[in-house]
């Protein structure tokens, strides 16, 4: 398993919320994993950048893609990347997670009490939660003492997580939004009783849950509460403006009031188009969240992969089996997809498991069924005088488990499940 | 984790079949209060805990077979039920398998394990939606 970070564990220690830890329990079966003398990990290496794709092939039977997602999407409007105040949600996950790349981040959660996150799925409420939050229940968690600090500097009062369609079309979950509506002297705005279907109790179970969880509402009173939130329906940005004052920082979105079409305008799949009402909601601060995509790895062509720009996915055989797109759909030996990059990037732990044992009974099948694969058998046996000719610095799981020691260690002395070391130098230096 | 539940005391054993993807029976003698993953676990049968029993995922999905054995649990919570929203397969008588701890009312139960092998459809690709 090779990984450009020199820790293991993707998104469940970078993307997993901090007070998710039971979530990040999955960590205790991938160390099962781990310790199969079969496996093994070749952290702090970049396939595609510190070493290309095509000298892996000669020395493999199989490879499988399962790098996630590491870009977000984009709004396409103009000033989303220029004005100071307007953040990637993704970015400042990885930020608040210790994610090395994001720790310049620096979010000023300082120039007023409102923010507006666009979108509504589950890393929406993750940013909301975390602004939300009284930084003291964080303390404990692992989340990174830079984020901490700067959280504890906050004046955010008041959150809006909006979204282009209605709560019927929404894709955050139940258990993240009851959390929200759980926290203490954390008032919620009442959702327009109009926007639910008129006979609720005969939805399906998941979706009458989630209308009965949102029409109660929070037990907090607006006059008592310490901050507040708010889901916002039916509204499409067009517009980041710039402060008169101060050219370069926001001051407020433009929405688009939008509204629903079709015949049945509670259905899940109900799309929506703008109307020309607009609204204006002053805020110096804003995310985006709405959807990650991933990318393609340097020098897949030359393996004859052609990766989907527009869905953001490796073209498979829906069982992870990489096709070809030009050559109608055959299979290409020996290559694989699993995860995000398979399906692209929605669900939660268990439909990414799910989607793993898929592809890894496509591989077992295969094999048993003697289709082709590549040639190569020696692995990083074979690649590791070339990674070394190239002056790279390989980690290994036994040396992953110091670096894991040494954050524990870091952890236990503020009362935290562990402090992260936010920069790969860092990392690296506890193996010296 | 494997194999370390408290063996039943004599005359104290409770029955509990788990049935397999496969529609194969396994059944076990537990004691009381013991929950289904970790007898499950215990007795390696394919069933995940990615949470490690904490209630935050739906790896444990388990169908309880009858309506009868299902009224006689205590009810799931919110946070069992929040889960098992996301659960697949979900049924009117899905429970998480460690939230069901083993008590005398509970003698016999049998537990279905829903198939993990959903066939993916073109939809799974928009992104857009949850499952």
């Amino acid at each position: 398993m090779y990984e450009c970070l020199p820790v293991p564990f993707g998104l469940v220690r970078f993307g997993v919320a901090p007070d998710h830890p039971d979530v990040k329990n999955c960590q205790d079966k991938f160390e099962q994993v781990a310790s199969s003398p079969r496996f093994n990990f070749i952290g702090n290496i970049a396939i595609g950048k510190d070493l290309p794709l095509a000298n892996l092939r000669p020395h493999y039977n199989a490879i499988t893609f399962a790098y996630g997602a590491t870009k977000d999407r984009k709004l396409g409007i103009s000033s989303e990347d220029r004005l100071k105040g307007i953040y990637s949600a993704r970015d400042f996950v990885g930020w608040y997670n210790g994610l090395p790349e994001h720790q310049a981040l620096a979010p000023d959660l300082e120039l007023g009490e409102e923010a507006v996150i666009i979108g509504q799925g589950n890393v929406a409420l993750d940013v909301a939660r975390t602004l939300l939050s009284h930084v003291d229940g964080l303390r404990k968690t692992d989340m990174t003492d830079q984020a901490l600090n700067t959280l504890s500097k906050s004046r955010v009062k008041r959150v809006r997580v909006i979204g282009r369609r209605g709560p019927m079309q929404a894709s955050f979950t139940i258990k993240e939004v009851r959390e929200l509506l759980n926290l203490p002297s954390v008032s919620f705005e009442p959702i327009d009783p109009a926007l639910f279907p008129p006979n609720a109790t005969k939805l399906p179970r998941t979706p009458k849950r989630l209308t009965q969880l949102l029409v109660k509402g929070s037990s907090t009173p607006a006059l008592q509460a310490r901050k507040s939130w708010s889901l916002d329906f039916f509204l499409s940005p067009t517009s980041f403006n710039a402060s008169n004052a101060t050219p370069c920082t926001l001051s407020s979105l433009t929405f688009l009031r939008n509204e629903v079409k079709g015949p049945d305008i509670f259905a899940s799949s109900a799309t929506v188009s703008p109307t020309t009402s607009e609204i204006l909601y002053p805020t110096s601060l804003a995310f985006r969240s709405i959807g990650y995509k991933s990318e393609a790895i340097e020098g897949m062509k030359d393996l004859g992969i052609d990766f989907d720009e527009r869905r953001g996915i490796i073209p498979n055989d829906l069982h992870g089996r990489i096709t070809s797109l030009s050559e109608d759909g055959t299979g290409i030996p020996g290559l694989y997809c699993s995860g995000w990059v398979k399906r692209g990037p929605a669900g939660v732990i268990a439909n990414t498991m799910e989607d793993a044992f898929d592809t890894a009974e496509s591989i077992a099948k295969d094999w048993e069924n003697k289709e082709p694969f590549m040639a190569g058998t020696n692995g990083w046996d074979a690649l590791q005088e070339d990674a070394a000719t190239k002056n790279l610095r390989p980690v290994s799981w036994d040396n992953w488990k110091r670096i894991d020691v040494a954050e524990k260690k870091r952890g236990k002395a503020k009362g935290k499940e562990r402090e992260k070391f936010t920069s790969i130098p860092d990392m690296l230096a506890v193996l010296d | 984790m494997h194999g370390h539940l408290t063996p039943p005391k004599p005359d104290e054993e409770l029955n509990v079949t788990f049935i397999d993807k496969e529609g194969e029976e396994h059944n076990f003698q537990v004691a009381q209060g013991d929950n289904l993953l970790d007898i499950a676990q215990s007795e390696e049968l394919e069933m995940e805990g990615a949470c490690g029993g904490s209630c935050a995922c739906s790896t444990c999905h388990v169908i309880v077979e009858s309506d009868d054995m299902f009224e006689k649990m205590d009810e799931p919570d919110d946070d069992e039920n929040d889960m098992l929203d996301l659960a697949f397969g979900l049924t009117e008588t899905s429970r998480l398998g460690c939230q069901v701890k083993m008590s005398k009312a509970l003698d016999g139960l049998r537990v279905k394990l829903p198939s993990m092998t959903r066939n993916l459809q073109a939809s799974d690709f928009s992104g857009a939606k949850k499952s």
